[in-house]
């Protein structure tokens, strides 16, 4: 148990001592070497990097370095990634064979390595992280301390303004009040929908019932997102500070995060730092002697990607299958055990206490008129920068997938880009320019979602990437209604028809009735979004549908059964490239002649095209 | 009481309904017929089929009219183009992974699907693709599953698990491959099931039904070396006619009889006159124990699927069960002593059918203690339904039959043995002959109002020669835990009880006709067909069983005293501890 | 013998560990089976009657909840759990391909389990290695960057080593 004076003189020395993480011009002879362990990076070795460094710091007898462990840098791509503080110096790709030489160039004779060090798109050479083009048009509030601080010390995260929100809220502010900040701050759910979250916490609050709940959600599922498990890994105590003062604005005591078990290293940061909070009285009983108490548990979730959904979520805390409840009632009337229950994501909590301390005004500066804040998006597919990014509301989508992605990569060209995962829809490059946010990006067929952006070049074939989303919901799907159960799993032998040149065009105004059926049949978000990206793509890339059902053809060859693969003679300047890597002999030509493909022999796997330089195979 | 209602529209109807009611209660109020499929009243309120989807102004999406409830102003549309199409996608989608072996269905007629597949016209499968392949599990003497025609409504599951809390199926697997089963996908009759049969009361489809035996019973008719006996429990004469149309709870009892011996049964017996047995033994039985405080509370013994319940669920308590044979049992045991001895038939060569409303009873007569001499009390168990269906097979218009009556020398009853059928019967007819017994005088009072309705736990205290005895019918599994939670708790200390597994007791049996849906959201078909057995108890000439002629004359001139040495042979039983899940694991 | 009861104990050692952690109380039992499944690479029949009994839910619904789950497995797992990740930017990325590849040369499908008890193929969604699309796992750790090649190498590599201990 900490008393309010030692938290605050924690918050003193630890944020003098800690100067140097955010302050380039530190006044201070230590370094400190920061180490990603992001689950990116520490898949890629992050751990023996930084068991690595401290033998080597500790064989040399070299003091004032400390090697500190932190969460996602964002730049995933250039993992792991080690940043020496306070010169900012940002060296990418690290082995754990390099930190021999890091401590030695670096530390012992103060100059950089230059091999190591991180460049750009272009090519030039980064000295420090705000100089990367990655970096400059983000604006980092969810994301603030990731990065920059320790998740497994309290204190790191105390130093920068950490707990200093409910310590104001307990003390000066009522719960209306703190609900009305976040009612004028304009943050809405970053889970998906972007229910506007003061008002669930006004409606929360506003339900009869003694007990009540407030839960996070962060279960995570969309294929390829990784935003919410990035904030747990390198900020946990943002979101258990958040979920406190959640608990006194709507009247609860007791808080449950869902977390899936797939997230190892973000259930075992969220398990420190819940122990840390209780031994520090920031959690239990009578907090900052306020007479208020709060606690929260953590819920593992088992693989089930319908447990995203708030009602099924509920229904796997209570110990049951993850099957969707009709609403309404809504969670805020009739949640966990029927009680009044406040469900918000991770990112939507993480935004909370920096809401608090900096102002309603502040936050609301920030974004477009009906979406307010930043929006953490994960980036990849076919994108040069793949990572973790946080911009404000309205950035464009172009300047996310060009200026913060660095483009496509091979050269290729931008075909779609896809957000709200299997919820979400295909958004082509006509609609680059459209700003992000909840209202614009729902008007051309898609949806914010909870932040998965996954970038495709031209080589994708439309049908395939909705047959993709098909297959990832027919196997999530809980089972529980007709049109999500079988209607789905219907939908999906539409588009197996088609990809393997079965279809007909009657099949594609089937697909298109279903789908819209199904949409307003479900019972769940799951199942009313699951035909989403099967209508985007139906809007957008019609023509390609047509072709896969009418001239039996797929554009791109990923359809391999309808792929006709052939050599474009102009493009084609016979180096034969082509040819050696064809597994079965199939392409023709001589020294600088130009290649032919014998169709009788072509398996159609796509490596010629993959191998052209010229793109002239398609 | 204004402040309790909301005033909506429904299809440009203005209702007035009471806080709280759904829109499909507002619409039925209404007369606005919405159609649905998964919804049970009180049982299965879950909304997750999609037919009775709704439009509501304002409200993205539809509503869902079985769960979601009526609020002010609302304006609400159950038949449009938007929701028709929807609907009939629903149909479609479902239908597509039906089996649709519809004229080798034993639910074609009586199917809740395919009433809507006629509705919608269905002509062709709109959607054709993969379908869920399921083998039928047969194994158990009661039940048939037949996976490939559930439509997944979970009626039964909620059945199973929430008004009987027995939880022996349940919804396996995901998505598409989500499945009714058991536990590894075992057997009904190696898993923790009891065979009341109320899942198939519960089922829309084909999807469950009772194992048939009439096929054996049709041999036995045929062959002129068999002397079939058929007896007909007290509450399928209440039940019966609706097979063929009639209203819900008419007494067909003497059409019947008609009908059974048109089918051939060489003799028609009445098992409310074993009804009467088993009250003797059981009264009998009671006193003593009450009188030496032995065993108590004593509990009755006569519904399989309870007892078979108890024997899995609450062993260290089978020492309460009354050793009393049911009805049947007890009536077939002397069918083939004393009857057959009467008659000078040879017993081997007679073959008892028990004509019952339950498919537990299938189970029991095979129970190895259910024999004397080496041969079974009884030979072959058919219920309500399948006996319908022997008439229709054998093209006899029910409707128009005449009546007939029993046949002697076992055919007189009381009205103490008709209301065995119903829950809290067995209890007030034992209390008849108890307290005549106890007091040794012949009461007036013989009405135990207290243990009548349709409440699942009924508790009453009752004043018997100076004595109070505290007694409790229950039906409806769940209940029964209740009562043996208390018991087992010492919280209870009931003297007497009475358990039927199947809620409102055998008239509503699992073998009972199968009622809609719909209609058991309109009629209470428990309330009618008890009713009716009260009225038949009413109309009795003799009222307690101890006062049936052919029960005092069988005692005086074969078995003796009740609880006497060859009663005990022939009418009495034992249990033993049971394994809940019988595989390995 | 008797390692099989060694064994025999030491798994009821552990459930009664796992009893004395968690109240008999139904929304322990999604923790519980996450322990179980742990604890023993599945969740044998055996253990969801004793939970059966333990949590008073009959063993359909439990049996209900492990098939509801993708985490659960009701069979023993492989020595060697290869995943292939079939989120969004891997699969833009050909990690079908490399699925298509492994099931091809393992001759089982996603989910199942060689007959030598060695290898179980799993598709998961997402591992969170994005930077490093595509990526296939075995026993959780990650090979980023992945391609046909580099499965066949690894394969390779694992039925050698298997070979040479047999």
């Amino acid at each position: 148990m900490k008393t309010l004076e030692e938290i605050h003189e924690i918050r003193e020395n630890k944020r003098r001592e800690l100067d140097l993480r955010v302050n380039t011009k530190a006044d201070t002879r230590e370094k400190h070497i920061l180490v990603c362990h992001g689950t990116g990076c520490t898949s890629s070795k992050s751990p023996e990097i930084l068991e690595n460094f401290r033998r080597i710091l500790k064989e040399k007898n070299i003091e004032n370095v400390r090697v500190i462990k932190t969460g996602c840098f964002g730049l995933c791509a250039k993992g792991p990634i080690v940043i020496i503080r306070p010169e900012d110096t940002f060296y990418a790709m690290v082995t754990p064979e390099d930190c021999e030489e890091i401590i030695q160039t670096h530390i012992v004779e103060g100059k950089r390595v230059e091999r190591l060090l991180c460049k750009d798109i272009d090519g030039k050479i980064v000295n420090s992280l705000d100089e990367l083009n990655f970096y400059k048009k983000q604006k980092r509030i969810a994301l603030k301390n990731c990065g920059v601080i320790n998740p497994e010390d309290i204190d790191e995260y105390i130093a920068f303004d950490g707990y200093k929100a409910l310590e104001r809220v307990l003390d000066v502010m009522s719960p209306e009040e703190v609900i009305e900040v976040i009612k004028k701050s304009g943050l809405r759910g970053r889970g998906g929908a972007g229910f506007p979250t003061g008002k669930k916490w006004e409606l929360t609050r506003a339900s009869e019932g003694k007990q009540k709940y407030v839960v996070c959600n962060a279960d995570e599922g969309d294929p390829g997102a990784f935003m919410d498990r990035s904030i747990l890994e390198g900020d946990p105590h943002a979101v258990l500070e958040a979920m406190t003062i959640a608990g006194y604005s709507i009247g609860a005591n007791k808080g449950y995060i869902y977390v899936r078990a797939e997230y190892p290293i973000a259930v075992k940061r969220l398990d420190i730092a819940i122990k840390q909070a209780r031994d520090y009285g920031l959690l239990g009983k009578n907090i900052f002697n306020s007479g208020f108490d709060f606690d929260i548990e953590i819920r593992l979730g088992a693989g089930a990607f319908v447990c995203g959904e708030e009602t099924a979520l509920l229904e796997s805390i209570e110990g049951k299958r993850g099957q969707p409840r009709v609403k309404p009632p809504y969670p805020a009337q009739a949640g966990l055990w029927g009680k009044p229950t406040l469900i918000n994501n991770v990112e939507t909590y993480a935004n909370i206490a920096q809401i608090i301390l900096k102002g309603a005004d502040w936050y609301s500066s920030i974004g477009t008129e009906k979406s307010k804040g930043t929006k953490v998006f994960a980036l990849g597919g076919n994108v040069n920068n793949i990572g973790l990014v946080e911009v404000p509301m309205g950035t464009t989508l172009r300047e996310i997938v060009y200026d913060i992605g660095g483009g496509i990569p091979n050269g290729r060209k931008f075909k779609a880009a896809q957000t709200g995962g299997p919820s979400g829809g295909c958004i082509p490059k006509e609609h680059l320019d459209t700003p992000i946010d909840y209202e614009s990006l729902k008007e051309i067929g898609s949806m914010m979602g909870s932040g998965g952006l996954i970038v495709m070049d031209d080589t994708k074939c439309m049908v395939s990437l909705a047959k993709f989303y098909l297959e990832f919901t027919v196997s999530e799907s809980c089972g529980k209604c007709t049109p999500c159960r079988i209607g789905t799993k219907r939908m999906l032998e539409i588009l197996e028809k088609l990809c393997n040149g079965e279809g007909e065009e009657i099949d594609i105004y089937r697909l298109e009735a279903l789908a819209k059926n199904i949409q307003k049949a479900s019972i769940c978000g799951l199942g009313q979004s699951a035909p989403n990206p099967v209508l985007s793509t139906l809007n957008y890339f019609r023509e390609e549908f047509m072709e896969h059902a009418i001239d039996k053809a797929c554009r791109t060859a990923e359809c391999k059964a309808l792929a006709k693969i052939g050599i474009d003679e102009e493009k084609c300047k016979g180096c034969g490239l082509c040819q050696k890597h064809c597994p079965v002999n199939a392409i023709k030509g001589e020294g600088r002649e130009k290649r032919v493909i014998d169709q009788d022999l072509c398996i159609k796997c796509g490596t010629c095209i993959a191998t052209c330089p010229f793109h002239a195979i398609n | 009481m204004e402040e309790n209602m909301v005033t909506l529209t429904i299809d440009g109807e203005t209702v007035k309904a009471k806080k709280g009611t759904t829109i499909l209660q507002a619409a039925k109020q209404a007369g606005i017929d919405i159609p649905t499929l998964c919804f049970l009243k009180d049982i299965n309120e879950v909304g997750d089929c999609r037919m009775c989807i709704v439009e509501v102004e304002g409200r993205r999406g539809f509503a869902t009219s079985c769960i979601q409830t009526v609020e002010e102003g609302m304006v609400v549309h159950t038949h449009t183009p938007n929701v028709l199409e929807a609907r009939r996608t629903v149909l479609d989608l479902i239908i597509s992974n039906h089996a649709k072996d519809c004229l080798t269905c034993t639910r074609s007629g009586n199917c809740e699907l395919q009433t809507l597949a006629t509705k919608f016209n269905v002509l062709h499968v709109e959607y054709p693709g993969e379908m869920t392949k399921h083998k039928v599990d047969d194994k158990s003497p009661a039940l048939v599953r037949d996976f490939n025609k559930c439509i997944l409504c979970r009626r039964c599951v909620a059945t199973c698990k929430n008004v009987q809390g027995i939880g022996a199926i349940d919804c396996i697997n995901r998505g598409f491959e989500s499945c009714i089963s058991t536990v590894g996908d075992h057997s009904l009759n190696d898993v923790n099931c009891t065979f009341c049969g109320q899942c198939i009361e519960a089922c829309p489809t084909g999807a469950l039904h009772e194992k048939e035996s009439i096929k054996e019973v049709w041999a036995r008719l045929k062959d002129p070396n068999t002397y079939v006996v058929a007896q007909t429990a007290p509450s399928i004469r209440v039940a019966l006619g609706e097979e063929f149309g009639m209203d819900i709870g008419t007494n067909v009892e003497g059409k019947m009889i008609t009908a059974l011996k048109r089918l051939g049964f060489d003799k028609v017996f009445d098992t409310n006159t074993g009804a009467d047995f088993t009250i003797m033994e059981e009264a009998n039985e009671f006193v003593e124990r009450f009188k030496n405080n032995d065993e108590l509370p004593m509990m009755t013994s006569c519904c399989p699927g309870w007892v078979r319940y108890i024997e899995e669920n609450y062993p260290e308590l089978l020492s309460h069960l009354s050793s009393c044979k049911s009805p049947h049992q007890m009536f077939g045991a002397l069918i083939k002593s004393y009857y057959a001895k009467k008659e000078n038939i040879d017993p081997s060569k007679i073959y008892v059918v028990s004509i019952m409303p339950c498919v537990a009873k299938k189970f029991e007569a095979i129970r190895p203690e259910m024999q004397n001499e080496g041969l079974y009390d009884v030979d072959g168990v058919i219920t309500t339904r399948e006996l319908s269906r022997m008439i229709k097979q054998a093209n006899i218009e029910f409707t128009k039959l005449e009546d007939s009556k029993f046949d002697d020398p076992m055919g007189e009853a009381t009205g103490a043995g008709a209301i065995f059928g119903t829950t809290g019967g067995v209890m007030e007819a034992a209390l008849r002959t108890a307290q005549d017994i106890l007091t040794g005088e012949d009461l007036e009072k013989i009405d135990f109002e207290a243990v009548r309705g349709g409440k699942g736990i009924k508790k009453a205290t009752v004043n018997i020669a100076g004595k109070e005895i505290k007694v409790v019918a229950a039906s409806g599994l769940k209940n029964a835990r209740k009562i043996l939670e208390e018991i087992k708790s010492g919280k209870a200390d009931y003297q007497f009880v009475e358990i039927m597994a199947c809620p409102g007791g055998c008239i509503m049996g699992g073998g009972q006709p199968i009622k809609s849906a719909k209609i058991r959201s309109e009629v209470d078909v428990r309330k009618l067909r008890a009713n009716s057995l009260y009225t038949i108890d009413e109309k009795s000439t003799i009222r307690k069983s101890h006062e049936n002629p052919v029960l005092k004359k069988i005692y005086k001139d074969y078995l003796g005293n009740p609880g006497g040495e060859l009663a005990h042979k022939l009418l009495h039983t034992h249990y033993e501890k049971r394994e809940k899940y019988n595989f390995e694991t | 013998m008797e390692k099989e009861n060694k064994q025999c104990n030491e798994k009821d050692l552990f459930l009664e560990k796992l009893f004395q952690e968690y109240l008999p109380e139904k929304d322990n039992l999604i923790q519980m089976l996450n322990e179980i499944q742990e604890h023993y690479g599945y969740v044998p029949m055996h253990v969801q009657k004793e939970l059966s009994e333990y949590l008073k839910i009959p063993m359909a619904e439990i049996y209900g909840v492990v098939t509801f789950y993708s985490r659960f497995s009701l069979e023993p797992q492989g020595k060697y759990k290869i995943s292939v990740c079939l989120g969004t930017a891997c699969f833009v990325k050909g990690s079908q391909k490399i699925m298509d590849r492994l099931t091809d040369r393992l001759k089982i499908e996603p989910g199942q389990t060689t007959k030598d008890g060695l290898f179980t193929i799993e598709q998961t969604r997402c591992v969170g290695a994005c930077g490093l699309a595509p990526v296939f796992t075995v026993n959780g750790e990650v090979y980023g960057k992945a391609s046909v090649q580099k499965l066949d190498q690894v394969l390779d590599e694992l039925i050698n080593k298997e070979k040479q201990s047999s």
